[in-house]
Parts: structure tokens; sequence; C-alpha cells
């Protein structure tokens, strides 16, 4: 069980840090090598600049184009769902090309196999195209200085570069990327090992704010996500399928249907048997009704006359309060299943004098990204093309490819803005139930799902509970840990991805006694990645439970969670996605120094401290949190310290601790998803109450220059935060929280 | 047929159900695709256009009612010259989205009520943007751009 820190394996992840260097053998590889499918692709999309213009300029890579005019058009790889991708990644390439920002346009780049990792997940995408994006620019400055330097004919070590010029100082000759491009393009690219790049001393545009390079579009309403794809003769669909999770279709009046207003066609599509699972690569699809209309709202209104006779019996039967039972009668117990012990946890925390004994337990939530899962499929002539918002759109082609059963050289996709994911859109589910739409129909589909298709048919981030126990020795140090995953599981051998934990390096690395063990609660709810998987419940565990023995041994928390670390170390030595207490360390000290520590507070008012570590990053967390006599809380301030190594984009890296700061708030305070005999209960917002303006803290946002190549922004800034809060409230009420979300033990905010 | 009065001209949608949304019909018929879908309830504020000027959620207005009032958009936000709203500037330069979904939505919120007030209090801004849902969070950024924004309509700016 080599895990990474975080407990979270992506299933997804062929690529681990350790594979990322192979990128680099194909980043010379020439734009002319891509085919014509995919020029088709570009041709196909109604908004894109025009590919006459694209046509025009250099292609240096497949990141880099170099128009006459001194455009230097750089295509982003991996999906925009809001975490800034699609601008932070082509800054690393203006960097090293020493690109005048003004001159850059981007665009998303086509879904291709040369392309590699086209994913957003695991806040992975900086740190795994980091080295590949730095060659990408600084091979092609190379190339720019090459044609610069024969052009003057003198050495090209007396080239220099600076803002998309290049300059023969001692000549005092400048001449611009844009009038050598094409010349530079036809040279032989420079090996890779005498690439220079810059020292971080002399970054101009890394670590500095910039806007997004959509936000023009944005703000204006111009067609940019996915659901805003419009294609000539395009028909809607609307797509019915059963409440209780995983029923099929017998009997349903589609004669009816087809008689109304708009509907041009309607049909079952039967189905894979049994509950949909997290399955972004497969051929899975959940039975159900689609129906074709000449709106989307045609198709939406159709439903409402639809009939459908549902067989259940192998559907989902899950219900909420089960789990809860069955968990309470585990309480204080072990698991069967040994997933790691050293020393003789049990018996430390037996014999010791000052030692605490606790459940939590964390509720599902579904991912509510605001875009509701919608899909463009086009079929002809064996060709399936589909416009999406996938995550995992470097696995989408070879998913419809297996699922129409057609080479997928015959899939074409197209990656478009997402409204927010979180994860849910690293499932296709969604792109392969548009795509068997479309091949019923001769023209473009659109899928639309409503948003109460959304909540219901989610692969939620799974419920589950921890039992805790654990002992600190005379001196009120941590010696001895037991902890209990009550995860549950739909194959009853392994706890569902993202749910339960496996055994991780803190506490385990610094204790002589530690003990880890599990139980599976049997269960047909589809569940699957939600921002910062595992870690984002996880943490509120570990870090009130790391309050509490601070508490009960009487000792300062920050002074507590600081020893608890040890010395500065790697609990991997060489392994970047593994703790490093120093870092650790660091973080949690200056969060309580910015947020005055120890200071003496307002009357019902204090601060909560909790550290995470996850996805590489180590963040802490201070919450300043009044709680008034009828439990309604306000958080004043938070403050986030995070080491993420290099910033790329500081504005973007700031608007994401924001969101995070903001989103855990949201879930941990209000949301939950239930189920009763299958069936999800919560299907819209007016159910399911995302946090609103009025509640925002403010939030103080502080990124440790750690010298430390980047890692992703995306997830650890979000688990730490619901510790945080829970521990001020503790604080101030003596009421401590075991359970989210905080609204069903009263609270409000 | 029915036709509507949006962003200043006169809009066919043909011979539309008149129970229509006005979502859909921006969207699937006039290819105004600025206002968003999100839950279809009015509770996200993501379809949030001006009803003669007031804020309103278009998830929830039937076409066939609408004749004879003034619809605006996302998309007739800027003035006809094409400058931008201050809002609008203000979004770009203090880099408010993330996903950017409820943005247009949210900019309508705002528009309507720097309309009524043009140097609003954070309490004002709260009450105004209480029906607009930011899921990924950029609350903090909402603000401070409307502030932004009301300073550059006190220097001159564009609404």
């Amino acid at each position: 069980m080599n895990n990474l820190q975080d407990g979270y394996n992506d299933p997804l992840d062929v690529l681990g840090p350790k594979q990322a260097s192979q990128l680099s053998r194909r980043e010379f590889i020439k734009l002319s090598g891509m085919g014509a499918g995919l020029a088709l692709a570009f041709v196909s999309v109604p908004f894109s600049k025009s590919v006459a213009a694209a046509s025009e300029g250099s292609e240096f890579n497949l990141y880099v184009q170099i128009n006459p005019d001194g455009v230097i058009r750089i295509y982003s790889p991996n999906p925009e769902v809001g975490q800034g991708i699609k601008t932070a990644l082509p800054m690393i390439v203006a960097e090293e090309l020493d690109a005048n920002w003004d001159d850059v346009v981007i665009e998303n780049s086509p879904v291709s196999d040369e392309y590699g990792r086209q994913r957003a997940g695991g806040s992975r995408s900086v740190p795994l195209r980091w080295d590949e994006l730095r060659k990408a620019g600084a091979g092609v400055r190379a190339m720019l200085i090459e044609a610069a330097a024969g052009e003057w004919n003198v050495p090209s070590s007396e080239v220099t570069t600076n803002q998309s010029m290049l300059i023969h100082a001692s000549s005092d000759r400048r001449i611009s990327y844009g009038e050598v491009a094409n010349l530079a393009s036809e040279l032989s690219p420079p090996m890779v090992d005498s690439l220079k790049f810059k020292a971080p001393e002399e970054y101009r545009l890394l670590g500095t704010r910039i806007t997004g390079t959509d936000n023009m579009a944005l703000v204006t309403g111009k067609p940019i996500f996915g659901i805003d794809i419009q294609l000539p003769n395009m028909l809607y669909a609307s797509y019915t399928k059963c409440p209780t999770i995983g029923g099929r279709v017998v009997e349903t009046n589609l004669d009816d249907i087809k008689a109304l207003p708009g509907v041009v066609t309607a049909f079952v599509l039967e189905g894979t048997a049994g509950v949909p699972m997290f399955d972004p690569t497969g051929v899975s699809i959940t039975p159900g009704v689609a129906i074709v209309a000449e709106s989307t709202w045609q198709s939406f209104k159709a439903r409402e006359s639809l009939q459908v006779e549902w067989d259940t019996s192998e559907a989902s039967s899950d219900t909420w309060a089960d789990f809860v039972e069955a968990a309470a009668e585990l309480r204080g117990k072990e698991g069967a299943t040994v997933l790691a012990e050293q020393g003789n946890a049990p018996r430390v925390i037996n014999d010791a004098t000052t030692k605490v004994s606790s459940q939590y337990n964390f509720s599902f939530v579904s991912h509510a990204q605001l875009e509701p899962q919608s899909c463009v499929a086009h079929w002809r002539e064996n060709i399936m093309e589909v416009w999406s918002t996938s995550q995992a759109q470097s696995l989408v082609r070879g998913s419809v490819a297996s699922l129409l059963d057609i080479p997928k050289e015959n899939v074409i996709a197209h990656q478009l803005r997402g409204g927010g994911g979180f994860g849910r859109r690293l499932n296709n589910d969604y792109i392969r139930e548009a795509a068997l739409i479309a091949q019923r129909v001769d023209v473009p589909v659109k899928l639309q799902w409503s948003r109460e298709d959304d909540m219901s048919f989610d692969f939620f981030r799974p419920g589950g509970f921890y039992n805790m126990q654990a002992s600190v020795d005379e001196n009120g140090k941590l010696n001895a840990w037991n902890s209990h995953s009550i995860a549950v599981s739909a194959d009853g051998k392994e706890p569902n991805v993202s749910a339960g934990l496996r055994p991780i390096d803190f506490p385990r690395e610094i204790l002589q006694h530690y003990k880890h063990t599990l139980t599976l609660l049997p269960s047909k709810t589809p569940t699957g990645p939600w921002r910062a998987p595992s870690s984002n419940s996880y943490a509120f565990v570990e870090q009130s439970f790391m309050h509490e023995l601070a508490v009960a041994a009487k000792r300062d928390h920050v002074e507590f969670l600081v020893e608890s670390m040890g010395e500065p170390k790697w609990f991997r030595e060489g392994e970047d996605y593994s703790l490093n207490t120093g870092r650790a360390v660091n973080v949690i000290k200056i969060a309580a120094e910015r947020a005055g520590w120890g200071a003496e507070q307002p009357a019902r008012r204090a601060l909560g401290l909790s550290f995470y570590f996850c996805h590489a990053g180590h963040v802490a967390e201070v919450a300043d949190v009044s709680v008034d006599q009828n439990k309604k809380i306000t958080v004043h301030k938070v403050w986030v310290v995070a080491d993420v190594g290099q910033i790329i984009n500081m504005s973007g890296a700031e608007n994401l601790c924001h969101g995070a700061v903001i989103d855990a708030l949201s879930t941990m305070m209000g949301l939950e998803i239930t189920m009763t005999n299958g069936r999800i209960e919560q299907t819209n917002f007016d159910q399911y109450p995302l946090l609103g303006i009025v509640s925002r803290p403010e939030i103080d946002v502080h990124f440790v220059d750690s010298g430390y190549s980047p890692t992703g922004l995306g997830e650890p800034a979000f688990p730490p935060l619901a510790g945080a809060v829970c521990n001020a409230i503790y604080t101030v009420t003596g009421d401590r929280i075991r359970s989210l979300p905080i609204r069903k033990s009263g609270y409000t905010i | 047929m029915i036709s509507l009065s949006i962003n200043g001209s006169s809009q066919s949608l043909g011979d539309i159900d008149p129970e229509t949304p006005l979502l859909w019909a921006l969207r699937d018929t006039l290819g105004l695709v600025g206002t968003k879908y999100g839950c279809g309830i009015a509770q996200c504020g993501a379809c949030t256009v001006h009803l003669n000027g007031v804020p309103v959620r278009a998830c929830q207005l039937q076409v066939g009612n609408l004749e004879g009032q003034e619809i605006t958009t996302i998309e007739g936000v800027a003035s006809e010259d094409g400058a931008l709203h201050v809002l609008q500037e203000a979004w770009i330069e203090h880099d408010v989205p993330q996903c950017g979904y409820c943005q247009a939505g949210q900019i309508m919120s705002a528009a309507a009520l720097l309309a009524a007030n043009t140097k609003p209090s954070d309490e004002d801004i709260n009450t105004a943007m209480a029906g607009n849902i930011c899921r990924c969070g950029t609350y903090t950024r909402i603000v401070e751009a409307i502030h932004i924004a009301a300073r550059k309509l006190d220097q001159g700016g564009t609404a």
C-alpha cells in the first residue's frame, strides 16, 4: 500500500510524478504530423479563431506558433473548468520563450494523443506539464536566437532576448520574433540538453498577476462553454433515467411522447446492467429514455408527459440512515481488516492516562458544478464528433470509440470551457449518452441534463465514518494512534474511489505505535472524485481530532501541531509528493503569526487552526469565528498560508484559495446528499444550500516562497478549512463537532 | 408570432410556445447564450436579465407575457459603440471569474444595483447580490470589483 500521502491515487493517473519526464521525448514533434482529422476538428468549432489566420503562422511545436505580425499563439492543452489552467500553462511557455504577454493569443489545443494527459485532476496539470512547457518555450527561443544570429552573422551566444525582441547589443541591432519566425521554424529543434532556462529571479511573468485569458468573452456573454455550442440543424435531447439509481426501462409511452410539440423522436437506451460506476474510460450507459426535440425546452417539457415502468431489481437500495446505524454499532471498535500496524497502539492507548476516542462522520455531497452536464455529438459516416467539457479529454475518444465499436481515429473530440468541474467532469458518462443518442439521429444533437438530472445522477463525494483513538504521553506528546475507516464499497472488496482512507504517512511516520483498520459498508450509490478526494473529508476528522488531543493534553494547539511534525524531513526522501515536515511547520507558524495567534479574543469569538497536506501542497489555515447564543456562526476572517512551490499566476492562485475557502465553508455548513431506498433526496439548489455572498469571510492568502518547483492548487487549500472553523467553534462553545455538515448540529451562518 | 424587445431591438421568436421560458428562447431561438441555465427554479441567479431595468430570473418568465417590455441581457450591457460597462472592465481587470459560468448573472445583478445606487456599501452589495450563487467562490472579488466599478463610474466611466 504505497500510496500518495494524500491517500488518493487517481485511478486514471497512468502518469505519476515519476513518469512525467517521459513526456519530454515528443516535445518537438512538428504539428504537421497531426493529420487531417485535427484540421477538421478546428473547422467544426464555430467560434474558434479563424483557421486561416492560424495557418499563416509558423509552427514550432505542439504549443507555439508565431505569426509574421508578431502574434504568438500558444495552445493550452488541459481542460479549463475554472482552475485557471488555460491562462497558467501558456504563461510557463511564454516565460521561457521570453514573450511579451501582450503578443500572446491563447487557444485550447486539439484533443490528441500527442498532448498526453489532457486532464484536469489531482492538481497535477501544472506539475506534470512544468518541464515540458518550459522546454517548449525555451526551445523556440533558442531557434529564434539562432535565426537572428544567422541573419546578422554573429554568434548565437551574443544574441539576447527581451519581450518578443531579439537583440544584438554590441551592434545595437534588434528584430522582432515575428520577423524571423518563418526562418526560425525551418531550423532543426535544439537538443533538450542544450536549453537554457531562466532562474526564478529572472521571471517576468511567473508569479505576477495575469487576468484570465477568457475574461473578456465571459463578461460579454460570448459562447465559450460546452452548453453554448450551437451547430446548424442541431436538435436538443433530454435523457430520463430511473430515480432509483440503476433501474432499467420495462415499458414507456414513446408513442405519446413522439406526438408532443417539437418532439422529433424518442427512444429507449437499454443501457448496461447494474448501477453506474465511476468509469471514464469504459462503455457503461445508465438505462433511460431519450427525447429529441427542436429545442431544449420542448425536450424538457415532453419529459413531464413521460411515463416509465422501471425494473429496480438490480438497482441501488441504499439508505443513508442505514449507514449511520451500521457505523453507530461500530463506535469505539477497530475494523476487522488491518491495513497498517506498527508497535502496539491499542495497548499504549489503553494504558495511557490521557487519551481520546471519538467517532466522526461526514455526508455524501454533490459536485453541483453550476453548468449542468451537456454534450453536443454529431454522427456522420462512421465518424463521431463530440464537443464536451470533460475534465478527462484524453480519455473521451477511447471511451466513445469502445462504446460505438469504431476506431479511435473516428472519434473527434473538442474541449470546451466547463462551468465548474470539481471532479464531476472526470467521468465521461454524459458524453457516452450523447454519442449513443446522436447515433440515432442524422444531425448534431445537444444532450442537456437538467439540474435535477445533474444532482440525482452525480458520482458523489462518498459519505463516511471514522473511529479515532489516540493517546499522549506524560509530556503531552502524541504517542499512539489507532484509526478505523468505515467506508462505502460497491464491490465489497475495496472502498470506492475516494471513499475511506488508506494508511497515510501522517502520523504513521512519527509514531512507534500506529494502527489503521477498515470496515466496508456495502453500497450501490455512485461515487467518484470530488475536489481533493478523501482529503476533503478526512482532513476535518484528522485536524479536529488533533485539536481534541491538544485540548486533552492541555497544550497550545500550534505548539502541539508543530511538535507532532518532528524534525524537518521528507516523509519519503526524494518524493516530491510526500509530506515535508519542515514545509509543514513553516506554514503552520506563518499562519499562526499572521492571524495573531495567542492574542486575547473578544467574547464568544476564537481562532481555530488546521493544517493538511495533499496533492503535494502544504496548507495551514486559521479561522476567526464568532458563535452566538443561537448557534449562529460568523466567520470573520480566514488566513490561508500555502506552500505549493513556485506560483504561476498570482491572481489565479489567490482566486483559487478564495474559492477553496468558500467552497469548503459552504460544504461543511450545509451540504448533504441523502438517499432512501436508492433514490437521491436532494435534486436542486432549494434543497442543497450553496453558500451565498452574504456569508463570505474576509480571506487573507499568503504563499510561501520555498524555492520548490510548482505543484497544483486546485485542491490543497480546500481540506484544512472545516477543521479550522470547527476547532474555533469548540474553543468558543466547548461543543466538539464531529459530524458534517454542521447544519445538522443546529448551526447556521 | 411573438416578438420581444431585446437589447434595444425587436426580435421575432416565430411560432414559439408562449410558455417557453425566456431563458431558453434567448439561448436556443436567438442564440444569445450569455444568459446561463443553472437550476431552472430561480435559486442560482445564473440566468439573471433585466426586465424594464429590474433584475429578474429568465428561467421563470414565459415569453408569452413579455411583449412590449424591455429586456436586457449580458450581450446588451456594453454601450452601442462597444465600450464596456464599468462592471465588465472591473471584472476583467480584477480577474473576478474562476469558471465564469455565473458571472454574466452576477454582472446583471450588479448593473441593476449600480444603476440605482452609484456608491453601494458592502451591505447594499450583499442585499443586491444575495440571489446569485458563485459555486467557485469568487465573492471576495465580486464585492471588490463592484466597488472598483463604482469608482470608475464616479470618474466618468460607462454604465
